[in-house]
C-alpha cells in the first residue's frame, strides 16, 4: 500500500504574527516557518500505519519554492520513504493547489492521501475535498481514528454533534484533525537518515494562479476590555443593568 | 443571470441565510437538505432534497452540484459538515470556494478571519459560481416569517461510503451555536465529572449551553463537540460566561461576537480579562454557584 502525504509550509503557528503596514500581507519578518501542525498529524498516523504494515511506502508531497525542503525534511525525519517537491514561485489557492495534487496523485497512484484538515495560515478546509472531488474517489474529513484492512479504510471522524464511523473503499483521501494522534519528537537518528532519503523535485503541470486574490489583510478590531467586579453581586447588578437576569 | 443557493443542512441553518442573502444583494433559493418547510425569509423558491437524513458529503455535493446550473453563489452556514460537503461540491464544479465568511462587501468581495481569527483577510473572487460558507454573527438576522412548504426534487442521496455508526451527545442542552447563553470551562475543571457537575449543571440552571477551551477537551474533561474557539464552534450567544479560561487567541476568535463576555478567573493575568466585558477575578468553584442561584431566579 502507498501512501500520499500532503504537507505545507506555514508560518509558525505559535508565533504571534500582524497585518504588513500598507496591509498587503502578513508581516513574516523574524517568523519562523514550520509544517502545518494537522500536516504533522498526518505524517504521523502515515508513519504509525507503516510500523503496523511495514510494506506501506510513505511519500510526502508539497508545493513551493525550495526553501518547502526544509518542511520535506521534517517529513523524511519522521519516517516518510521519499519525498516530492513541486518546485514553484507560482501563487495558488486552494482549487489550483488540488488540480496540482491532482496531477502527482495521477503520477504516484498512491491508495490513500492523508492530509491536514486546513492550514494554520489560511484556515481554508478545502483541499482534500477539492482534491477528493477531483479524482472522483471518497473522503473521510477530520479523521480521529484511521484503520486499513481489506482494501478498506474504516475512519471514525469528528463532526458537528459527535462522533461517526465511516467505511471507505480504498483509493480515498482521509484529512485529519487534532485528536487522531500526537506527532512524534524526531530523534538526531532520524534527522541522519532523512538526509538519504530522496527529495524528486519536479516542475508544475498546471498553471497555477489564485481565483481567490487576497486584497488586504488586517488585524482584528479590539474588543474593549471591560470593567473588573468585586463579588458575584456586584457581578449581577451590572448583568442587571445591561439587561440580564432582571 | 446572479442568483444565490442557500444550502441549508436543516431548518434552523436556512434562519442565518437571510442577512447573509441580504449583505450579497442578490434574489435567493433554498435548499433544504433535511426537512420538508423552511421558515420564511424571503427565498424565491424553497426546494427539499426528500432526504430523511444528511446522506455521507460525497452524496451531497453530488446532489447539489446537479442543482448548480442556474446559480453565481452557492452557500452554508460554516460548519462542519458544510466544509466536509462544500468543498468537495466546489472542486466538483471547479469553483473558487471561500470559508468562514464574515462580512460581504458586494457579491464578489468577502472578509474573513484568518491565522486562527488573529488576522481578517479581504478577498476578490474571480469565478462564477463561487461557493461560500459564512458565520450567521456576522450578518443581520431579520425575524422570519410564516414557515414556507417545500417544493420536493426527490434527489439520489448515493454515497461510496458506508456509515457505520453515529455518536452524538447532543442531549437536552440547546446548540452551541444557538444559544442565548453559554457557560463554558477550561483546564481548572479538573474532569469530566466535574466537568458535568459544574459547567452541564450551570448550564441546565439556567437553560444554556455548556462549552469547552481546547486545552479542556485536549485534556479529556470535556466532550471534542462542546470546544469553542476557531478550530472549534463559532458562538454569538447574549451572555457568555468563561469560567478557568486563560483566554488564548484561538479560543477569543471563537467568542469575540458575543453581546456579554464575563470571565471568571483566579489568575487576574489571565488574558481573558482584557475582552471581558466583566471580569471577576475569583475561584470558579465559589463563584459558579453563587452566579447560578441569582441568574436561576
Amino acid at each position: 500500500m502507498k501512501i500520499l502525504v500532503a504537507v505545507k509550509r506555514v508560518i509558525d503557528p505559535y508565533a504571534k504574527v500582524g497585518p504588513l503596514a500598507d496591509g498587503s500581507g502578513i508581516d513574516t519578518t523574524n517568523v519562523k516557518f514550520d509544517v502545518n501542525p494537522f500536516d504533522e498529524i498526518a505524517i504521523e498516523e502515515a508513519v504509525r500505519q507503516k510500523e503496523k504494515d511495514p510494506s506501506i511506502e510513505i511519500v510526502a508531497v508539497t508545493i513551493g519554492g525550495s526553501e518547502c525542503t526544509e518542511q520535506l525534511q521534517k517529513a523524511l525525519a519522521m519516517g516518510a520513504d521519499r519525498a516530492i517537491l513541486v518546485e514553484t514561485d507560482q501563487a495558488y489557492d486552494p482549487s489550483s493547489l488540488s488540480k496540482e495534487l491532482e496531477a502527482v496523485v495521477r503520477s504516484e497512484s498512491p491508495d490513500v492521501i492523508l492530509m491536514g484538515k486546513q492550514a494554520t495560515d489560511g484556515d481554508n478546509n478545502q483541499v482534500g475535498q477539492m482534491l477528493a472531488a477531483r479524482l472522483g474517489w471518497p473522503q473521510a474529513t477530520f479523521a480521529c481514528n484511521v484503520q486499513f484492512s481489506g482494501g478498506k479504510a474504516t475512519v471514525s471522524r469528528e463532526t458537528d454533534t459527535g462522533e461517526e464511523t465511516l467505511e471507505l473503499p480504498l483509493p480515498a483521501v482521509i484529512t485529519t484533525d487534532l485528536r487522531l494522534n500526537e506527532p512524534r519528537y524526531i530523534g538526531i537518528a532520524g534527522i541522519v537518515k532523512a538526509r538519504s532519503k530522496p527529495i524528486d523535485r519536479r516542475a508544475p503541470v498546471t498553471p497555477g494562479g489564485t481565483r481567490v486574490r487576497s486584497v488586504k489583510v488586517e488585524s482584528v478590531p479590539a474588543r474593549a476590555a471591560g470593567k473588573k467586579v468585586a463579588s458575584v453581586e456586584e457581578l449581577m447588578n451590572e448583568l442587571s443593568s445591561r439587561g440580564v437576569g432582571a | 443571470m446572479s442568483r444565490l443557493l442557500l444550502v441549508a443542512f436543516d431548518p434552523t441553518d436556512a434562519l442565518g441565510g437571510a442577512g447573509f442573502a441580504g449583505a450579497l444583494g442578490l434574489p435567493f433559493d433554498v435548499l433544504l437538505l433535511t426537512g420538508q418547510a423552511a421558515p420564511g425569509i424571503g427565498a424565491e423558491k424553497v426546494l427539499a432534497t426528500g432526504w430523511t437524513e444528511l446522506p455521507p458529503s460525497d452524496a451531497i455535493a453530488s446532489a447539489v452540484a446537479g442543482l448548480a446550473g442556474g446559480y453565481s453563489h452557492l452557500a452554508s452556514v460554516s460548519a462542519m459538515r458544510s466544509k466536509d460537503a462544500l468543498a468537495r461540491l466546489a472542486g466538483h464544479l471547479d469553483a473558487p470556494m471561500v470559508t468562514d465568511v464574515i462580512a460581504a462587501e458586494g457579491p464578489s468581495q468577502f472578509k474573513r478571519p484568518i491565522v486562527a481569527g488573529s488576522l481578517i483577510e479581504t478577498v476578490a473572487v474571480d469565478g462564477n459560481p463561487i461557493v461560500l460558507t459564512f458565520r450567521p454573527s456576522g450578518f443581520s438576522k431579520p425575524a422570519p416569517g410564516a414557515e414556507v412548504a417545500a417544493d420536493n426534487l426527490n434527489l439520489p442521496g448515493t454515497s461510496a461510503v458506508t456509515r457505520v455508526s453515529v455518536s452524538s451527545r447532543g442531549g437536552a442542552r440547546p446548540d452551541l451555536t444557538q444559544a442565548k447563553v453559554i457557560i463554558s470551562g477550561g483546564r481548572p475543571l479538573k474532569d469530566a465529572d466535574t466537568f458535568e457537575r459544574v459547567i452541564g449543571g450551570f448550564a441546565d440552571a439556567v437553560g444554556g449551553a455548556a462549552g469547552a477551551t481546547r486545552a479542556a477537551v485536549d485534556s479529556g474533561i470535556a466532550p471534542n463537540e462542546l470546544q469553542v474557539g476557531q478550530t472549534g464552534k463559532i458562538v454569538a450567544p447574549d451572555l457568555y460566561i468563561a469560567a478557568g479560561v486563560s483566554g488564548s487567541t484561538q479560543h477569543m476568535a471563537g467568542i469575540k461576537d458575543s453581546k456579554i463576555i464575563v470571565a471568571i478567573n483566579t489568575d487576574p493575568d489571565a488574558p481573558i480579562f482584557e475582552i471581558a466585558d466583566l471580569g471577576l477575578v475569583a475561584d470558579l468553584y465559589q463563584a459558579l454557584p453563587e452566579l447560578q442561584e441569582k441568574l436561576k431566579k
